[in-house]
């Protein structure tokens, strides 16, 4: 990979830190008028998600990451590794582990589309697009006629995610949730 | 907006004019003479870690093109000034830095820079704080020794601290990836560290030797000789820096000569340096103070601005 210099860490470069991938967020320039120059720089660690503050001096470069954001459609779960497969005609597949998987096992269905992100070929995060739709499998009855709201309680989604929902849902109602929240939405 | 309009908006540039309207006032009242001195000169200053713009003369009708450097500031003539005996004298001119764009900073700014014969740095300090805290209507600067506020804000002793102790710390405070100097350790650990915790007014003084650039050195407060410099900061920024100023012709050409040798190390283009400025000195400069303010700066304080180009008609983007 190529190498970048401070001057290039423009948001959204991917470099290697610390040995592992990580993106550029933001990059301040900051320099005493009769001192050296620094770049105090924002970046997240895509294994971890981890935001932090380094700073560079200005000029010095980090090599480039070799990081992939790719569609992918989710397959199953072998208990191990979850599997997914390229939707660009490739049916090329990976297996993300639990690390890589993450939060987003709160979201996961059988064909639907998820953002892979690969690094050197292999998964190390998956983003849920921001809206999916789920089965509850387990909840307290439903108040029947009550549609205005009012109320909440839990109610245990196909994933095994618990999400608040209002009073009338029912076991077997399929509920559109927002993956960034994991807010309730609406009935699909 | 669109790219041709100004990145200020109108009403700020009229604080803009409202504020440099009371640095004339200022010395006016003061009887400080107003000078002129050129931006385009023979020679750049040594400083390392200055950049300066360099453009062709080019003679009418064609010829040897001559190389000349845009000012970084306008010290070296103003000193020139002070030895044929200009007196007490001020200016307000556009200086140019190549390579410095940011939030605090733009290629070409508006620096405010005077010069005070008879005056030692404290005496000059007195003057700075007078100027800026009539602008801001802040209250007067605190002043602090920069070992003292590196005990206070980081209980780190600066004199008798090892090289490796500083770099543990840049690293762990500032999340610093890299190699530095003894001096870069310090301004790493000061621009992020401490710099931004100056929220009222601060004089900081009696800097390291070693950071002295062209001021004299003294004893200060303790028996540790330092630097006869002063910065002022504001609301975490730097904005003003000054000098006791170097007299000696011989000093002078040694600190050019470390300045060559430091730019040669770091692998940095050696410019021409100023022969005249070292003349000047031989012919007598009169002890004086001196001091250069970041008038943009100033005004995004006045005016509570967040970047400096809010404070500028044309930011270097829409240049």
């Amino acid at each position: 990979m190529a190498n970048y210099s401070t001057n290039e860490f423009k948001p959204g470069l991917k470099v290697m830190l610390d040995g592992d991938p990580c993106a550029i967020l933001e990059n301040e320039y900051v320099k005493p008028g009769k001192g050296q120059a620094f770049n105090r720089v924002k970046v997240r660690n895509l294994k971890t998600g981890r935001v932090n503050e380094r700073t560079f001096k200005s000029g010095d470069s980090l090599e480039g990451a070799d990081v992939m954001d790719r569609e992918m459609e989710y397959l199953y779960a072998d208990g191990e590794f979850w599997h997914f497969m390229a939707t660009d005609g490739s049916f090329e597949q990976v297996a993300a582990d639990e690390k890589a998987i993450s939060e987003a096992s709160n979201w996961l269905k059988e064909q639907v589309i998820y953002q892979v992100t690969l690094f050197n070929g292999a998964p190390i995060a998956v983003t849920p697009p921001n809206f999916v739709e789920l089965e509850v499998v387990e909840t307290d009855p439903g108040v029947r006629g009550d549609t205005s709201g009012g109320g909440t309680k839990p109610a245990k989604l196909m994933t095994g995610a618990v999400v608040k929902v209002p009073l009338f849902i029912n076991v077997g109602d399929v509920l559109k949730v927002d993956t960034r929240s994991g807010d309730y939405v609406g009935r699909a | 907006m669109q790219q041709w309009q100004p990145s200020a908006s109108i009403e700020a540039l009229r604080g803009r004019a409202a504020v440099i309207d009371r640095i004339r006032q200022f010395f006016a009242a003061r009887d400080v003479l107003e000078v002129d001195t050129p931006a385009l000169s023979v020679a750049a200053v040594s400083d390392p870690q200055l950049f300066p713009f360099a453009t062709a003369f080019v003679p009418d009708g064609g010829g040897e093109p001559v190389w000349r450097y845009l000012h970084t500031s306008p010290e070296y003539p103003m000193k020139r000034l002070l030895a044929a005996g200009s007196g007490p004298i001020w200016q307000l001119c556009k200086v140019f830095r190549n390579g410095e764009s940011g939030g605090r900073h733009n290629p070409e700014f508006s620096m405010l820079e005077w010069y005070r014969p008879g005056f030692d740095h404290h005496r000059l300090m007195d003057e700075v704080d007078e100027l800026v805290g009539g602008i801001l209507a802040c209250v007067p600067a605190r002043r602090v020794g920069y070992a003292a506020l590196f005990a206070e804000v980081l209980e780190l002793d600066i004199h008798c601290c090892s090289e490796e102790e500083l770099a543990r710390q840049g690293r762990e405070r500032c999340g610093f990836v890299g190699e530095l100097s003894r001096d870069g350790w310090l301004e790493l650990l000061f621009s992020h560290c401490i710099e931004p915790s100056l929220i009222e007014p601060t004089l900081v003084y009696a800097f390291p030797a070693s950071q002295a650039a062209l001021a004299m050195i003294v004893e200060h407060d303790d028996a540790v000789p330092s630097a006869a410099r002063f910065e002022l900061f504001v609301q975490g920024m730097e904005l003003a820096n000054g000098y006791l100023e170097l007299t000696d012709p011989d000093e002078q050409s040694r600190r050019f000569s470390a300045d060559i040798q430091q730019r040669k190390e770091a692998g940095k283009a050696v410019l021409p340096v100023d022969e005249l400025l070292v003349q000047a000195l031989r012919a007598g400069m009169p002890s004086c103070a001196g001091v250069a303010l970041g008038v943009d700066r100033l005004v995004m304080l006045a005016l509570g601005a967040e970047r400096i180009d809010q404070v500028i008609a044309f930011g270097f983007d829409r240049a």
